[in-house]
């Protein structure tokens, strides 16, 4: 299924204003916002900063007073607001199911508005549920009430992305969930959005839940402009302003690291070739690279088994089984803390990192993170006495 | 003669009362209910049109029945109209007001969620919040229903039809053979009605409500297939 769905598209914002009737000052303020297809984009800041009406206004469940949002070329305004949502899938807070219809039904709503046969709507449902991680059997019939928090978020998510849609809208979808369910339904999240790389408009204050989600964080502030649009490291690294630095609270080298993602550095790139590969030009590549060993991978890129030179060593033909099975992979969403750990308990000195589809992204060893960790921290000092100096300055 | 024997004589005109006396108030709460509904779906997204018409619906229910049906002669005449009248009009209040209450209770997240996921304003109206709603409104009717069964009897004081007669003629002959008999026949009749329409709301609340039998049928069977 993941293989067929809509990826992603771009959404542009354009000086995009909201004036609320009887308020003065403007909620949003020429707004400019470049969503690139395929990303998770996230708006932050404290509450009425104006970031859930900014992604409101994506679906023109609010218009704007003035400004154009284009969403994958087309101008939102030439489209039927309710034909744009059906296009859009929309996850909010306490997941909003609808308390009188069974799981499924909830899930089957915009199916059905864009007139699916009950047959592919039934298909539908099964395979959204377990794509979400509920049993279709034990789900499908229940009501809501009967499903804890984090159950009814993933069967909003379900909901939103019925249709398929290219673009989901969340705004605090994890907002009222539990740590634990919260922690899960991220990861989750960032699971799925591996497969299926939709545009992803996602609102929150809780800023450790912006980093850790977001390919791209937008660091709102009142009223309605973005103070800061960066990737999470650069934020960590290099906040904007005071304002930015506040909202991060105080930011220590751990917290850098349990923030940055193995995605985040520069990993090792280590010789891989497919199993079917010719074992005397995998040497080659090995002894090219100046190293000892390679990695086997299948088809899909994705990592099988160490080799080492010594196992290919007049061999002819292709590559075939040799070598010892990995034990492990490192993925590319894992943060720097949780790869140190990793790395701390696996077999060898070297563990393969995995990206999308679980396929080959580089490799990671412990010197690589130290090092990335040395980089960290220098990039912090110079930050800091660069900062000290133009204060000093002023 | 006893109450008994007086049923037993008159048991076909009692039985004919009595089935007038149902007809009417349950064609009235109808008409109460499909108006009563309409004024509250037009006017529970305007704080200022809902009260208007709460308000109003109100005064009209603070008039005396008695005083109401009199009033009523000089533009309907006596019978069935003005009974039928009276009726709805006093019906009309609880339906329009647990309306308004009802639509207005509807969690706004889950109505957030369905226009944001694509359903226009009637379908969020006919497949979100009216179904959510319906308990409440389905009060407003019970409460109606009781209260037109007995605005039904007080209406044969203009010669409307039903167990109001049976009182009214027992209490005009008070002291006279068989009043008393009359008088009870027509008010146990109408009680003994009142009970019977609200046993088969609360069958209808049970079948209707918003995880009943009927909503599994019709939200899950239409996905199922």
């Amino acid at each position: 299924m993941a293989d067929q769905s809509t990826s992603g598209v771009p959404i542009e914002l354009r000086k995009v204003t909201k004036v609320f009737p009887g308020s003065g000052e403007p909620a949003v303020r020429e707004l400019d916002l470049n969503i690139p297809a395929g990303e998770i984009v996230v708006l932050v800041g404290p509450s009425g900063c104006g970031k859930t009406t900014t992604m409101r206004m994506i679906n023109r469940l609010i218009e704007p007073t003035s400004g154009d949002i284009v969403i994958d070329g087309r101008s939102s305004h030439d489209i039927d607001p309710d034909r744009l949502r059906r296009n859009i899938g929309y996850v909010i807070q306490q997941a909003g199911l609808f308390p009188h219809m069974t799981v499924a039904a909830n899930i089957a709503q915009v199916p059905k508005m864009l007139g699916w046969d009950r047959a592919r709507i039934a298909e539908r449902v099964d395979e959204l549920l377990t794509l979400v991680g509920l049993d279709p059997g034990q789900y499908r019939d229940t009501f809501p009430r009967r499903l804890s928090g984090g159950q009814q978020q993933r069967v909003g998510v379900a909901r939103a992305l019925a249709a398929d849609p290219p673009v989901l809208l969340m705004d605090e979808p994890f907002g009222a969930l539990d740590p634990i369910s919260r922690e899960r339904l991220q990861d989750e999240l960032l699971g799925l959005q591996d497969d299926l790389a939709k545009t992803i408009v996602f609102v929150t204050h809780d800023i450790d839940e912006a980093l850790k989600i977001g390919d791209h964080i937008a660091i709102m502030k009142a009223p309605g402009h973005i103070v800061q649009y960066a990737s999470p490291a650069e934020i960590l690294t290099n906040p904007a302003d005071d304002y930015v630095e506040q909202f991060l609270g105080a930011g220590s080298s751990m917290r850098l690291l349990r923030l940055t993602k193995v995605g985040d550095i520069e990993v090792d790139q280590v010789p891989y070739a497919s199993e079917d590969a010719d074992a005397a030009e995998v040497l080659a590549e090995i002894e090219r690279h100046g190293l000892d060993y390679a990695l086997l991978t299948d088809g899909m890129r994705r990592p099988l088994r160490w080799v080492g030179a010594e196992h290919l060593q007049g061999l002819t033909g292709p590559v075939g089984s040799a070598g010892d099975p990995i034990t492990g992979t490192l993925h590319h969403r894992m943060t720097l803390q949780d790869a140190l750990e990793a790395l701390l308990n696996a077999d060898n000195d070297v563990v393969p990192v995995v990206g999308r589809r679980r396929a080959y992204a580089g490799a990671l060893s412990l010197s690589t993170v130290q090092n990335a960790i040395q980089a960290i921290k220098i990039r912090e000092r110079e930050r800091r006495l660069h900062r000290g100096e133009t204060g000093a300055g002023r | 003669m006893t109450l008994w024997e007086y049923v037993e004589d008159r048991w076909d005109l009692i039985l004919f009362e009595t089935a007038q006396h149902a007809s009417m108030v349950a064609q009235c709460v109808l008409v109460a209910a499909l108006l009563g509904v309409l004024i509250g779906v037009a006017t529970y997204r305007r704080p200022r049109l809902a009260s208007l018409a709460t308000a109003s619906s109100g005064v009209l229910f603070t008039v005396p029945s008695l005083a109401m049906l009199g009033l009523l002669i000089p533009a309907l005449g006596l019978g069935v109209a003005p009974s039928v009248t009276a009726i709805v009009l006093y019906a009309l209040l609880p339906i329009i007001r647990n309306t308004v209450v009802g639509l207005q209770g509807v969690d706004q997240l889950v109505v957030d969620a369905a226009r944001g996921i694509g359903m226009s304003r009637q379908r969020s109206l006919t497949r979100i919040e009216l179904p959510l709603a319906w308990p409440v409104i389905l009060t407003g009717i019970r409460v109606s229903t009781q209260l037109a069964m007995g605005i039904g009897a007080v209406a044969a004081y203009v010669s409307g039809p039903g167990l109001g007669e049976q009182i009214f003629s027992g209490l005009a002959r008070l002291g006279g053979a068989n009043a008393v008999n009359s008088t009870l026949t027509g008010t146990i009749g109408v009680a003994v009605l009142a009970l019977l329409f609200d046993g088969c709301f609360v069958l209808l609340g049970k079948l209707t409500r918003p995880e009943g039998p009927l909503s599994r049928r019709l939200t899950t069977g239409g996905v199922r297939g």
